[in-house]
């Protein structure tokens, strides 16, 4: 955490598969203590990007870099002590306990033929702690609920003692008191120090959390700055290939609170 | 309601019965599968020339009627560390090929090990080759096979991966099967075929103290991967992009882990013959009793294979006057269960 240099830096980054370019032009930086959030359609290259960032696919051109310092040569553990990746929550696995679930996460953190020690179980605890879930730890994960599994996740990740967090649209298949619990506590991560790279399909929740957003259209990102400057009816009508009088009635709570909130500063 | 109530207990994975005594428990359960296995058969031996002939192997007793001591040591011994053994092979090959597949219904027998060791061992028999070299055949077809399954379902990417994988696996075993068919015919029918045909139908009862010494040292090879990765083996359960977000290499851990499996399996299977079920059955029934954790998991399989095989095996060599082949009993029992396993994944997902 007390790398140089910021948390994550994408230069000039080309995204894609061998013979199958994605995206490219693709930069950004985020800070300590800093929520960057992506928005984007289906199919804008959000799932490569975070593929590339991951050091899951190499990229095509550019440079990642994390904590200051290029990745290209980076082995798996090294990524992965680096960076806590939590993916959508799913069910479709063995029975294991949250605990074994989080314990999964000090996989880069314990030599190769050993099991996870005392020690780690009391960092799995206190990851389990830290998002108000101890009381799961002997749970069956494929048993909770929805908003659980991702709180588990979200633990699991942390047990990696990263420097950054990369979510998965964290919010999507959750109820409504579900999806604010999680966003409560990846803002909490956030006042921590945690660096967050997170997606999402609600502009809402992006501006609910997110210091910085950045827009992903057809493998380019555009407009990556402050929340409020950036989700504009207008932009977000360009993402989504709406018109912005159709984003404004949608989200009419998000434009009123938010022309408020001007007003109000401006007096 | 009482029903759905005890649906509802088994489903809660490694609380149905993990405690510590589970262990004691499995133990006391091999121990009394092999006191059986011991006693029974045609040649009347008693406990108690059992216990004398154990007594007097420490110079604590007279030794019983020298026919009890070539019984229990010359004949029902090397048959009981045979099925000890390849039980616990086969089950805990089992147990790593449903982790690594993701998949609690996949088994050596379903990935095509089997059909492709028995096609590599036909071929052995029918060229009328050394027993070394049979064994060395299934093994390369027991490798080939879950090698071309597994590589036809990384190719096909449109489908559910699990779907692909036991789809291939059944339609590379019916293949395998066409080809073993075809020696079958071609084969002596005098000399090769009863070899043949008794081998397919799998049993203990050619089984020498010779052979386990061949046998032993590759399942133990085998085994070897798994104990050492009993912990990160777990992370392969998850989708290839978490654990190799994890810090895991996915591709390198999952592909030793199937020449272990199949090491065992198809070492195993070359002296016994096709032996199917063990594989999926006893993971199946290890989890329900100990939890998914592989570190717990494979000792549970290890000992529940070992018993489960040994029981039977006496089953098989006492229960007619003449011996049924293991590998029909093993089928009775297996099948009818994969069938309740499918009917209960259909609910519960």
């Amino acid at each position: 955490m007390n790398a140089p240099g910021h948390v994550l830096e994408a230069r000039d980054l080309s995204i894609g598969y061998p013979g199958r370019l994605v995206g490219s032009g693709i930069s950004l930086q985020l800070e300590a203590g800093e929520i960057l959030c992506l928005l984007g359609p289906n199919g804008s290259g959000k799932s490569t990007l975070f593929r590339t960032l991951l050091g899951l696919i190499p990229a095509l051109a550019g440079e990642v870099r994390l904590g200051g310092q290029p990745t290209r040569r980076w082995s798996r553990v090294q990524f992965a002590r680096y960076v806590g990746y939590v993916p959508q929550g799913h069910v479709s696995m063995f029975p294991f306990t949250v605990e074994e679930v989080v314990l999964m996460g000090r996989s880069a953190r314990i030599g190769r033929f050993a099991t996870p020690s005392a020690r780690d179980r009391q960092v799995a605890a206190a990851c389990l702690e830290s998002l108000g879930i101890a009381h799961l730890r002997e749970r069956v994960y494929t048993e909770i609920s929805g908003g659980e599994r991702q709180l588990a996740l979200i633990a699991r990740a942390l047990a990696q003692e990263p420097a950054l967090l990369v979510m998965d649209e964290p919010t999507a298949s959750l109820d409504f008191g579900n999806q604010l619990r999680v966003l409560a506590r990846i803002q909490q991560l956030r006042d921590q120090g945690m660096g967050i790279l997170l997606c999402t399909h609600q502009p809402e929740h992006a501006l609910q959390v997110a210091d910085r957003i950045a827009l992903l259209k057809n493998g380019e990102l555009r407009h990556c700055g402050p929340a409020l400057e950036v989700a504009t009816a207008e932009r977000l009508a360009w993402l989504y290939d709406l018109d912005p009088d159709v984003v404004r009635a949608s989200l009419p709570g998000l434009f009123d609170h938010r022309r408020r909130k001007i007003k109000h500063e401006t007096e | 309601m009482v029903e759905r109530s005890a649906v509802a207990a088994s489903r809660s994975g490694p609380a149905l019965l993990a405690g510590p005594w589970i262990w004691p428990l499995l133990l006391a359960l091999l121990l009394i599968a092999g006191a059986i296995a011991l006693l029974a058969g045609k040649f009347p031996i008693g406990p108690q020339d059992l216990l004398r002939s154990l007594l007097a192997r420490l110079g604590l007793a007279t030794p019983p009627a020298p026919a009890v001591d070539t019984v229990l040591w010359q004949l029902r011994l090397p048959r009981i560390l045979a099925a000890l053994l390849v039980g616990a092979a086969l089950a805990a090959a089992g147990a790593a090929y449903q982790n690594m597949f993701r998949n609690p219904l996949v088994s050596p027998d379903i990935l095509g090990v089997s059909a492709g060791a028995g096609l590599g061992a036909v071929l052995g028999i029918f060229l009328a080759l050394p027993m070394a070299m049979v064994q060395g055949l299934a093994f390369a077809g027991g490798l080939v096979a879950v090698g071309a399954v597994y590589a036809i379902a990384g190719m096909v990417r449109r489908h559910d991966p699990v779907l692909v994988l036991v789809l291939a696996g059944v339609a590379l075993g019916t293949l395998l099967g066409a080809g073993i068919s075809l020696l079958k015919i071609l084969a002596d029918p005098y000399t090769q075929l009863p070899t043949i045909t008794f081998w397919l139908l799998g049993g203990l009862n050619a089984i020498t103290l010779t052979d386990l010494g061949y046998a032993a040292p590759l399942i133990l090879l085998g085994l070897l991967p798994m104990v050492l990765l009993r912990w990160r083996i777990n992370l392969l359960s998850l989708s290839d992009e978490e654990s190799a977000a994890l810090g895991l290499h996915v591709g390198r851990t999952r592909l030793l882990l199937i020449v272990a499996a199949t090491l065992m399996t198809a070492s195993a299977v070359s002296f016994t013959g096709i032996i199917g079920w063990v594989g999926l059955v006893i993971p199946h029934v290890a989890r329900l009793l100990v939890g998914p954790g592989f570190s717990r998991l494979l000792p549970a399989s290890l000992l529940l294979g070992a018993s489960f095989l040994l029981l039977t095996d006496t089953l098989a060599r006492t229960v007619a006057s003449i011996e049924l082949p293991l590998g029909v009993l093993t089928a009775l029992v297996g099948a009818p269960f994969f069938l309740y396993l499918l009917a209960r994944g259909g609910k519960t997902a």
